[in-house]
């Protein structure tokens, strides 16, 4: 019997081939790390972290990490595709590409989530603060989906432009300024523990952001990727 | 399409600046001195009306986007584009107006005010826009990702302004209802809003103006790409 669908097999073969591709190399997760693991000790010394400034800043030290790192993601997952012609083997199997997208949206997701999963707990051995959080979690996981979402779409045209590392910052960062302004105030309210009815704008600005752009990639992936 | 300019263009033109010079009179002898600020007040008419223009222009190529990705037709990648550049310009017009007005009427010459970002955010977008175009050679590819993303950045735009609104926001809402902790806020009189409509319908029709030249522009650029790959064969 079968009751997958061809697009979630299809999808569901991307994201493994990545995670094993991933798991082989292990070159972009540690990149990732390395670089956020930097991220924070530069805003340790640029920012003078002392225990009063550090409990208002910590939610965008984590943001400005997990975006610069995601940046670092984002452009390798697709520049792996480009470079050795394996985006056009993608694009002539007999798939939906839609499901193409979702594929390397999960595996980014997957991704930029590991990373977090490692740099929270660094962070918090680091500071002494403890920032083991549902509602942080929650965040977590809202924000690293509308990043990705938008930025595996942009990432798939940025690799297709001769500037390619450079631009995709430069056109994700403004585009995805609602959601990390959401993500700091709504991460820095659950560790602040303020009452869910000052974090439910933010955690509504989230996921419209989240709806909004997956519903906008699914629609123009396919103008992106056709030859 | 003959490339000479059409005689409704050179219409267009005329009327274009008889209402522009127009504006800039009424601006200046019709319009009442506002009681608190004084002169300053006067650059409003004009702030608010090349806001106005920059957003249709914004809009145009959102529109315009959309269309393409549709038809993949060639004449709608020059509309955006002309869009999108208008939009730039006028924006950029806009922020160095309020700019002028907010160091008299704020006491500094910016402030982290949800509008004020938010334009400003809208206009690294799109810079980042004519950027992305200046990286691809390919000029079907550059269209389609040029659509792409004009409408990615326009959806964007309202989740940033409202993201960024819920700080405090201190900018006049003189149109429509008035924040009462907005600073330098003002009623307009009878003869402000005559003022005031006839500066947005001078915009309009130098939006409509310069857009025209624009996409004539984008065609006639096109003209001369073709004649040069026809010689280089």
């Amino acid at each position: 019997m079968n009751t997958v669908t061809p697009f979630i097999r299809a999808m569901n073969a991307i994201i493994w081939k990545d995670l094993a591709a991933e798991w082989r190399s292990r070159e972009m997760v540690s990149a990732m790390l390395v670089f956020a693991l930097l991220d924070i000790f530069i805003f340790n010394f640029a920012l003078e972290l002392n225990p009063q400034v550090r409990a208002s800043l910590t939610s965008g030290i984590l943001w400005v990490t997990l975006a610069f790192a995601g940046t670092l993601g984002l452009n390798r997952s697709m520049a792996v595709e480009k470079d050795r012609g394996c985006l056009d083997g993608l694009l002539l199997a007999p798939v939906d590409r839609t499901a193409i997208y979702f594929g390397k949206t999960i595996g980014n997701l997957v991704f930029m989530l590991l990373v977090a999963a490692i740099i929270v707990p660094i962070y918090s051995v680091l500071y002494n603060v403890n920032l083991f959080n549902l509602g942080l979690i929650a965040i977590i996981i809202l924000g690293a989906w509308g990043y990705v979402s938008v930025g595996t779409l942009l990432a798939s045209m940025t690799v297709q432009a001769r500037t390619r590392d450079v631009l995709l910052p430069v056109l994700l960062f403004p585009v995805a300024i609602p959601l990390l302004v959401a993500a700091v105030k709504a991460s820095g309210g659950f560790l602040d523990g303020s009452a869910i009815s000052d974090i439910a704008p933010w955690l509504n600005i989230l996921v419209v952001y989240d709806v909004v752009f997956t519903a906008v990639a699914f629609m123009v992936f396919d103008y992106v990727v056709e030859e | 399409m003959s490339d000479s300019k059409s005689r409704w263009l050179i219409l267009l033109d005329i009327v274009t600046i008889v209402l522009f010079f127009g504006a800039v009179g009424m601006v200046f002898f019709y319009a009442p001195l506002e009681a608190s600020m004084g002169i300053v007040q006067k650059v409003f008419y004009f702030h608010t009306a090349s806001f106005w223009t920059g957003m249709l222009g914004f809009v145009f190529s959102m529109v315009a986007g959309i269309i393409y990705l549709r038809t993949h037709d060639h004449k709608w990648d020059i509309v955006g584009l002309a869009g999108i550049e208008i939009g730039l310009v006028f924006c950029l017009i806009g922020v160095i107006t309020g700019s002028i007005w907010a160091y008299p009427a704020w006491n500094t010459w910016w402030t982290w005010d949800p509008r004020l970002t938010t334009v400003t955010i809208m206009e690294l977008a799109y810079f980042a826009y004519l950027m992305l175009r200046a990286g691809i050679e390919d000029p079907e590819r550059r269209a389609r990702f040029g659509a792409v993303y004009a409408i990615v950045a326009f959806i964007s735009v309202p989740l940033t302004f409202f993201s960024i609104r819920m700080f405090n926001t201190i900018h006049p809402v003189v149109i429509g209802s008035s924040d009462p902790g907005a600073a330098g806020t003002f009623a307009m009189t009878s003869k402000m809003t005559t003022v005031f409509m006839f500066a947005l319908l001078a915009y309009t029709f130098l939006f409509a103006d310069l857009f025209w030249h624009r996409i004539r522009l984008g065609r006639l650029a096109d003209k001369v790409e073709q004649k040069k790959l026809k010689l280089s064969e």
